[in-house]
Parts: C-alpha cells; structure tokens; sequence
C-alpha cells in the first residue's frame, strides 16, 4: 500500500513523459538529468512524509487527473479573446501571457527599454545553466524535480540594473487542459539586478472547470538594494489542483515582499521560501486564504536568515468555511552569523463551521543569540459580541459578517500596492464574503 | 410607545428577569436603578435583542409591533437604540463607513432613499458638534484604542446619528469622569424631544443630575420593587439599596 509508505513511485509511473525523456534545452542537461534522477529514485512525498503531513496532494492527483501529459497550447488564444475573458484586463502594464505553460510571445507586450521578457528557448546554453535551477534545486521538492525534468520551455524576466519599472508587470498563464494531457508546468526566472524595481502581478486565468494539474516553479533573484514585489491571485475551480513552488535569493539592502491570494481551488501547495542571502536586507511574506466547500490550502513558507540585520516579516490569514482545510507552516531559520535579526510570524485564522480545519504549525530554529523573533497563531470563530454590536445599529446578519470578514481580510489586502490588482481583489473578496449588501 | 408585560428571562436556563412591567410614554425619561445582579443589563440587552438571553415568559410591544419577534437589526430599525455599557473595538472596520452602512440599512427598512456621501458627511458633521466628537476618532477604525470616555461618545454620537425613538443607555455613566459625563448627558438632553423616549439604566445617581428622569425604578431579583418620582434616586443614594431589602424581606415575611 502506497499510504503506508513515505514516497509514492506509482506516480512517478503515471508521467510516462520522463521514461523517454531527452533534455531539450541546451545548458540544462545536467540539471534536468539530476532531477529525473532524483525523481525516480525519491518517487513523490505521502502524507507519511511530514512535510507533506496533512495534504495528500500526491494521492489527490493520481485520483483526480486521467490523462498525465502536458497539455498542449490553446489553440486560438487571441487579443481579442484574453481581453474579453479577463474581468479586468490590466491597462498601462507590461503583460507576460503563458498559454498552458508556453510563453506567447504574441500576446505578451512590454516596453523593452524597462526589461527584457524573453523564453528560454531564445536564452544561450551558458545563461540557462547560471540561472535556471540556481534558487529552486530540484532536491529540494518533488514537484519541483518534475517541473525540471519535464522543462522545455519557461519565461525569464530580466530587470536591468538601475532600472525603476514604473509599470506593473502581469504574468497571466492561461489554462484550458486539452484532450492530450491535463498537466501544466509554468516556469519562470525573475532577476532584478543591482537597484532595479519591479512589481509582479501572477494568475492564472481558467478558460473551463475541467480537472487540472498546475505544477509551477518561479525563481527569483533579487540583488543588492532591488525592491521587487510579487503579488499571486491564486483563484481558479473547484477541479484545479495546484503545486507551486517559489524561491528568492534576496541579496544586501534588497526587499522582496509575496502576497498570495488563495480562493478556489480544489487543492493548493505552495511551498515559498525567502533565502535572505546576505545581511541588511528584507523580506515580506503575506497570505490569505478564503476558502469554502472541500478546498485544500496549504501555505508552507521557510525564511533563512544567514547574515545579520535583515528583516523578515509573516502574516498569513485564513477564514475558512465548510468542509475545507487549511494548513499553515512558517519556518525562520536565523544562522549562527544573522545576529541583531528581526523575524516576525503570525498566522491568524477564522473558522466558519464546525467542519472545517485549520492545521497551524511554526516553527522556528535560531543559532544566534542577539535577535529579535516572535511568532503567533490564533484561531476563533467571528466574534459574536462584535456581530451583535453590529447589528444593534440597523445592520442586517449578512452584512454584519461580510463587515467582520473583510475587515479581518483586509489586513492582508492592505498589503497589496499595485492600485488596480489591489481594487480586483478587494471587490473579488468581498464578493466571496457576501459583501455585496 | 414600549409596553413591558411580566417578562421573564434567563442565560443558560438561569433566570435573571422575574416579571418585569414597565410602560413608558413618547417623550418620558426612566431611569432603572438597582443593585448589581439586579438584571438592569439583562433587561436592557433583552430589549435590544442579544441573542444569549431567552424570553421564557411575558411580551414587549414598541410602538404596537411585538418587539420580541424581531431580529436586532429590525429593532434598531423599528428605532430602538441601545448605547452598550461595553463598546466592541472591531479592527479594520471604519466608524465612518460602519455609520453609513446602517444609517443606509435603516433608510432602507423605512423606505427612504440612501444618503449619497455629501449627504452623509453633513449630517455626521452636524452631529459632531452636537456630542463634541473628534473626527480624528472617527477617521480610526471602530471604538479600536478608544479610551472608555471615548466609546460612551462613540455611542451617543452614533445614537445621536441614528435618531432612534427609544434610546436605552446601559450603564453609559460608568467609568466616566464628571466632564465626560456631562458631554455625554448634555448630548443626551440635546437630543430629547416629545415624540421620544429614554431608559437611563445606571448604577449611580450622579447621571441623574445631567440626566433628570422623569421616574426612577428600582430593580431586585429581576422585578421593579419600587418605582417613584427622581427623589428616589436621592434616597436611594442616601441609603443605599439595604432599605429596599430589608422593607422587601419585611413584607414576605
């Protein structure tokens, strides 16, 4: 029985893409080789493994997905149709469209004086081999071994040093699995060099409800004194599972800052990991997670404090109704050379119904002895004293909660400071909440 | 206007109101005095709707609806306003937006047209003034590091906003010094008037100076033992709530 076992290899199996697999990308045959390798011989993690303790993501996609090819491209993705599609299409943006994965050129537009949005394709031997692989190791997970080995095609981002892009870049990946494979490997490298700024919208846009299995890795470098902001709409159906794993080397004087939105989906893994590479630098994680019906979310997030003054701040929220779940893991790592560290951690959450669960885990392992770390979590339902109070004023039941809940939400979407992804998802999230009195 | 016939209520099968009658008239003032553990709070929270409390026995018609059959909102927007004796600090929601979203709500139920923002802005400024409220507070979210003479301004502003037809004060004078007191109790009087009414529930009489009650109630056990003239309020004061028990014990004995 697989469930009594650590690993899964009958998945493994199921790809029957890595049996005759050929690395198709010149510079990356090591890396690619490395990470079939490691796939084969470590299969995928059961929820034996505890890492993977309370999402059997490996289970849920041998049962949920009949057909494990990559999907091939939409056909007849054009202008016109992703701009109908989308509710509110970014206007004044650098926009970077991946079509199950490919990158489309066509579609994507961006002023090239501010950055260069190229495939890896079209990338040399010797800059794929430096960049890709270099921040998120195949060993590290094995959905991120799969995504390498299987790698033909990705998007790199390159900010120039100096450069301020002023506009917002918008990475939308569209998704519709066809009759040829139901699986879907995004991949993108982000590097914004010395003193460069960027702010970086990502989401998917579901072109139908069919069973799907996004498996995405993005990498990104962030060097000395860059401020890069990401911000993730993770928003799909309720046939839509999703593993993606995201690592940032964030060097001197640098910020990174994530925000990741998760509201439908069948079952969600990111696995987000901030490598502060070098002292005085900082990074910002947030998260909130909405869910309903039997979604599955889980927010697994590890920042590594190796040199001293940086920063890390963490606050992740969940309200969750149903029968869903939650799970959150907040690693900090502070290294014996991080002193004079500051590293902060809360993850609260609202439970609706009785039904659904919430598995909350920090965790925090410290060598130096001059920091500053603190870490919470608290879980409740909404507060009835509040609702009352509410209402005593005129104000209806619903409303009263959908008051609570977005204001409990609100802390995270505050967070966002990309003023037209921020106005989609305060309006997506109260809708969701009820809001709509 | 608000007709109490023998009600009876308890939390979590104890009871706390043993019988209560009461009648109040458009334009009265009735102070609730009584003792702690008397049911004063219980009496106001039932009023106003608090779900813990269950009505075992009795009724209450406002203004001839039965008032016990409506939800809390229905009661605020039927014009029943209770000021809470603790204010709730709710993060994140903005007093101003909170205020426009039930002056709305109530507009709502009675058939009248939202205000529009300009329209609302006004009537909040106006009624500022009325209750000496800083707008800095509002521009906060809800009652959120309020200082408790703060939350009782909170309140009388928001009821002073919401122009209820019975206002029902739960302890509001507690915990306030005498100048807070008067800001409150003269944002109370400013906003009387003939076709309304007032149910001070407090524990001190020095409210009753600001706030001068047209009669004065004394409960125990959860039943009005004694209702007079404001003079009661000044024995009472005098001599404590003792006489009471003792002129009480004396006659079942």
């Amino acid at each position: 029985m697989s469930t009594t076992k650590k690993k899964d290899f009958q998945l493994v199996q199921q790809f029957e893409s890595l049996k005759d697999f050929h690395p198709v990308l010149s510079g990356l045959e090591n890396l690619q080789n490395n990470a079939l390798t490691i796939l084969v011989e470590n299969g995928f993690p059961t929820i034996k493994e505890e890492e993977y303790k309370y999402t059997g993501i490996t289970k849920r996609i041998s049962e949920s997905i009949s057909d494990f090819r990559k999907s091939a491209q939409i056909s007849g993705l054009s202008q016109k149709k992703i701009t109908t599609d989308l509710p509110s299409w970014p206007k004044d943006a650098n926009i970077i469209v991946t079509n199950n994965g490919y990158f489309e050129g066509e579609l994507s537009s961006f002023d090239e004086n501010d950055l260069s949005i190229q495939p890896f394709s079209k990338l040399d031997p010797h800059t794929l081999a430096t960049f890709i692989g270099s921040i998120e190791k195949p060993e590290k997970d094995a959905f991120t071994a799969l995504n390498t080995a299987l790698l033909e095609n990705g998007v790199m981002v390159q900010i120039p040093a100096g450069k301020r892009v002023k506009k917002p870049i918008y990475l939308i990946h569209y998704v519709q699995p066809g009759n040829d494979g139901h699986c879907i490997f995004p991949r993108v490298f982000v590097n914004a060099n010395k003193n460069a700024e960027a702010t970086i919208v990502e989401m998917d846009v579901f072109l139908d409800e069919k069973p799907v299995f996004i498996n995405s890795v993005a990498e990104f470098g962030i060097h000395q004194n860059a401020h890069v902001k990401h911000y993730k709409l993770q928003d799909g159906h309720k046939s839509a599972i999703t593993v993606s794993n995201t690592s940032t080397n964030v060097h001197r004087d640098a910020t990174f800052t994530s925000v990741v939105l998760s509201l439908e989906a069948d079952m969600i893994r990111n696995n987000l990991s901030l490598n502060l590479v070098d002292g005085s630098c900082e990074g910002n994680m947030y998260g909130l997670f909405l869910l309903n019906g039997r979604t599955h979310v889980d927010n697994h997030t590890n920042v590594d404090h190796t040199q001293a003054h940086a920063l890390s701040n963490e606050l992740y929220k969940g309200i969750l109704n149903d029968q869903s779940r939650g799970v959150f893991n907040g690693k900090i790592f502070v290294r014996k050379d991080a002193q004079k560290t500051n590293a902060f951690q809360q993850n609260s959450n609202l439970l609706l119904s009785e039904n659904a669960t919430i598995n909350t885990k920090p965790q925090l392992e410290i060598w130096a002895d001059d920091v500053k770390c603190s870490h919470g979590c608290t879980t409740g339902q909404l507060d009835d004293e509040a609702l009352f109070y509410i209402r005593s004023r005129g104000i209806g039941k619903e409303a009263a909660r959908a008051l609570l809940l977005y204001a409990f939400a609100g802390e995270v979407l505050e967070q966002i400071q990309e003023e037209a992804f921020k106005k989609y998802c305060k309006k997506t999230v109260n809708e969701r909440l009820g809001g709509n009195y | 206007m608000l007709s109490i016939r023998n009600l009876h209520a308890s939390i979590e099968g104890t009871p706390i109101l043993n019988g209560i009658n009461l009648e109040i008239n458009a334009g009265e003032v009735h102070a609730i005095m009584g003792p702690n553990g008397s049911g004063k709070s219980t009496l106001a929270s039932v009023l106003a709707g608090r779900e813990e409390y269950e009505v075992t026995e009795g009724e209450v018609f406002f203004k001839g609806k039965n008032l016990l059959e409506l939800s809390p909102e229905d009661r605020a927007r039927e014009g029943v306003f209770m000021a809470f004796q603790y204010p709730v600090e709710i993060p994140g929601v903005s007093s101003t937006n909170f205020l426009r979203t039930a002056v709305n709500q109530v507009r709502k139920y009675r058939g009248q047209e939202p205000l529009d923002a300009v329209k609302f802005l006004s009537l909040m400024k106006e009624k500022m003034k009325l209750v000496e409220i800083d707008q800095k507070l509002l521009s906060r979210s809800l009652n959120e590091g309020f200082s408790g003479g703060e939350k009782k301004r909170n309140e009388i502003f928001q009821m002073a906003v919401l122009e209820p037809t019975l206002s029902i004060l739960d302890e509001t004078d507690s915990g306030l010094d005498i100048d807070a007191l008067k800001v409150v109790a003269n944002g109370v009087n400013q906003l009387k008037s003939a076709d309304k009414a007032t149910i001070v529930v407090t524990h001190y009489q020095r409210l009753l100076d600001y706030i001068v009650p047209d009669f004065v109630h004394v409960l125990f056990h959860g039943k009005i033992v004694k209702s007079g003239p404001k003079a009661l309020a000044m024995e009472l004061e005098e001599k404590g709530y003792d006489w009471i028990k003792e002129e009480l014990s004396g006659t079942t004995a």
